[in-house]
């Protein structure tokens, strides 16, 4: 689960990690009222939408009064910002920060990400700040520095201070950084972050390190108990598709085809997409029913591909292990008859209680075209939609 | 011979008295796996489809000398269930379980180093001997005894490469689900050193998907270390780059994890990769030929 950059801001400064004074606003009049609580000379106006690159695309603006800060809210308020990460389409800024400006001297980079490898926390830094960090790792690879953390001591001092001073903070602002570094850690443990990037960190003219941006992202299956963080989730910010799926615990990624697919285990749904391409087919989605679906997540899960006004036909691709072929065969009984499905289906069982499925999907009456395997399944459905 | 169970593993159900665990505690039954316990706090004493249930893993491996456990207590307590097997000292814990937090797994990952425990997965189907011993949630029939080991990230992708396996007549020693979490106990290396140490094993077939860089690291062990022929195929390759990868996440890699550069790597250490997933089986045969084991490899 993503956040905003402000929702983010909020959480350090309960945990001491240093941030501008920022306020946010969700109109023109409450920006201005907040750069007047703000009272400073200059402030900054940020656009608050999930993607990076929101400076580029005029999303942040420094406003040296009040009369600009009115200005530049009326022109980011509603406006669509297309970023490298926004994809085509763009996002609609419903949100604003209002943040002090702050004197900076120079701009780092500082992140914490799992490392699959070595399966544990990995703290990055570079003093290669305002830099996309892949930039930098494709350029010079050798301004990143990393310390694996031990999830049983966490990150230590003397981790941090290397960092520090590998990537040349003014000695005298090493303890400050150190601490930022060390609360930035406890953020990312307490609250079950998958990502934090802080990109810049920036040191400052009056000899503070804070994070002048602040980009975290949450591990979903550990949301049952961040439920302060779960709170922060900005539905605007999501596909409607996905929104539904997950209230489901259906894993479900919109894509550009239109071949709706059905699928259990995430392996599966991929290959099940490979297959779908192999065969020139394009798919619509990618849908993992996961483990323990019931007839009802089944059903749901066909409204939601169908949904989609692109989709053409259905694939539905199961090998049942904790799944069963008879629930996912019902489900699609059931939501055939509740949707009234006139598109072409194609579904191929197998696995556990594969007998069961087949007997319910034969005497159901329904026109589904059965597959013996996936490839078969895939070229099935790949000539019915053409 | 196969590989980490067989007829003799005796198995502990953690977790035995939930609807899930409880079907699949008779399916694994059935299959003839020797299920000797389960636990479940509280409910020690009672007995659930013939099997006695503890309490506590340790009254269970005092009282049955099971040295295996199955695990499918729900994700928010899973990493409890993991490190109480590994307390008490069995040999193998198969997680089963799905959606267990990555901070939890990477504490328990800690915890293990230097202990006796071997752990399978989380979010993995399990381990199945064909004919001998199922632990897990893989549907039984599709198995059949022979001379192929299976490995595998994904649960479903591994019925799918043994169903057609078995379809063409080529056996199975040993198949291993090690689970799709990034944080996970037995890796690609672990298994594939198994299988080429375990004389039964005539050949493998590895199962990856996108994301991290294990199929690569395991690749290059391949090319130094084995000599028996692994054949492998890789999901995901027509995946849009993104939702779920994060951004920084690939980073520490060094951009790495792609379908075509794993494709790559392997074929590079002498792994053939199947170009769909319908041909795993096909490609497999088709080495099996070329190396001269396809006789002794075909059951029937």
């Amino acid at each position: 689960m993503n956040i905003h950059e402000y929702q983010a801001k909020e959480i350090f400064r309960k945990f001491g990690v240093a941030v501008p004074n920022s306020r946010v606003a969700f109109s023109v009049d409450e920006a201005v009222e907040a750069a007047k609580e703000l009272g400073t000379d200059v402030s900054v106006v940020k656009a608050q939408i999930h993607a990076g690159g929101r400076g580029k695309a005029g999303g942040v603006k420094v406003a040296k009064n009040l009369d600009e800060v009115r200005t530049y809210a009326k022109e980011i308020l509603g406006k669509t910002l297309v970023t490298h990460q926004t994809g085509p389409e763009g996002k609609e800024v419903k949100r604003l920060l209002i943040e002090e400006g702050c004197d900076i001297k120079k701009e780092y980079y500082v992140g914490l990400v799992l490392d699959r490898a070595t399966s544990r926390v990995v703290m990055m830094a570079s003093e290669e700040g305002g830099t996309e960090i892949e930039e930098v790792a494709a350029k010079t690879p050798e301004k990143i520095f990393k310390e694996v953390i031990d999830p049983v001591t966490g990150l230590m001092p003397y981790q941090a201070r290397r960092l520090a001073f590998s990537i040349n903070i003014p000695k005298e602002l090493v303890s400050k950084a150190v601490k930022f570094m060390m609360g930035l850690y406890q953020v990312f443990v307490e609250k079950d972050c998958s990502i934090a990037e802080i990109n810049p960190l920036v040191t400052t003219g009056d000899g503070n390190v804070m994070a002048l941006d602040a980009k975290l992202n949450f591990d979903d299956n550990a949301l049952f108990r961040q439920k302060d963080v779960t709170e922060y989730r900005d539905l605007d910010e999501e596909d409607p598709k996905e929104i539904e799926a997950s209230k489901y615990d259906l894993s479900y990624i919109a894509l550009d085809g239109n071949i709706g697919c059905m699928v259990n285990g995430a392996g599966l749904a991929m290959a099940t997409m490979d297959t779908i391409k192999h065969y020139n087919g394009d798919p619509a989605n990618f849908l993992d029913v996961g483990g323990g679906a019931t007839t009802e997540k089944v059903t749901e899960a066909f409204k939601i591909i169908l949904s989609d006004e692109n989709v053409k036909g259905i694939f539905v691709n199961i090998f049942g292990g904790i799944m069963k072929c008879d629930v996912i065969a019902e489900g699609v009984v059931e939501a055939t008859k509740q949707i009234g499905l006139e598109l072409p289906l194609v579904v191929r069982l197998e696995g556990t209680n594969v007998d069961a499925g087949k007997k319910i999907l034969d005497d159901s009456g329904l026109n589904i075209t059965s597959a013996d395997s996936m490839a078969d399944g895939a070229q099935k459905i790949v000539e019915l939609v053409k | 011979m196969s590989v980490f169970i067989n007829k003799d593993t005796k198995v502990i159900v953690q977790g035995i008295t939930g609807s899930t665990a409880l079907f699949h505690t008779k399916q694994m039954l059935e299959y003839g796996t020797k299920i000797v316990g389960g636990t479940s706090p509280g409910k020690g004493g009672q007995e659930v489809e013939g099997v006695p249930v503890f309490n506590t893993v340790q009254d269970a491996v005092d009282q049955t000398g099971a040295n295996a456990s199955v695990i499918y207590v729900p994700a928010p307590f899973a990493a409890d269930a993991i490190l109480e097997a590994a307390d008490a000292e069995l040999d193998l814990v198969i997680c089963i379980t799905e959606h267990i937090p990555v901070m939890d797994m990477v504490k328990v990952k800690r915890q293990l180093e230097g202990k006796k425990t071997r752990l399978v997965g989380p979010n993995c189907p399990g381990v199945i001997t064909a004919d001998e011993c199922k632990i897990g949630i893989m549907p039984g029939y599709i198995h059949k005894k022979g001379h192929v080991g299976v490995v595998s990230r994904s649960g479903t992708l591994t019925y799918e490469a043994v169903h057609q396996l078995t379809e063409s007549g080529i056996g199975q020693t040993t198949a291993v689900g090690i689970g799709g979490d990034p944080v996970n106990g037995t890796d690609f290396i672990d298994v594939l050193k198994a299988f080429n140490e375990d004389p039964e094993t005539e050949a493998v077939i590895m199962i990856g998907e996108i994301g991290g860089t294990a199929e690569e690291e395991a690749a290059e062990w391949v090319k130094a270390n084995m000599t028996k022929p692994v054949v492998g195929f890789i999901g995901g390759r027509t995946a849009p780059p993104g939702k779920r990868m994060g951004h920084a996440g690939a980073i520490i890699s060094g951009g790495k994890g792609t379908a075509d550069e794993k494709i790559r790597v392997m074929n590079e250490c002498g792994i053939e990769v199947a170009e769909t997933p319908s041909v795993m089986g096909e490609t497999l045969i088709k080495v099996l030929k070329d190396k001269g084991l396809y006789d002794k490899c075909k059951t029937h």
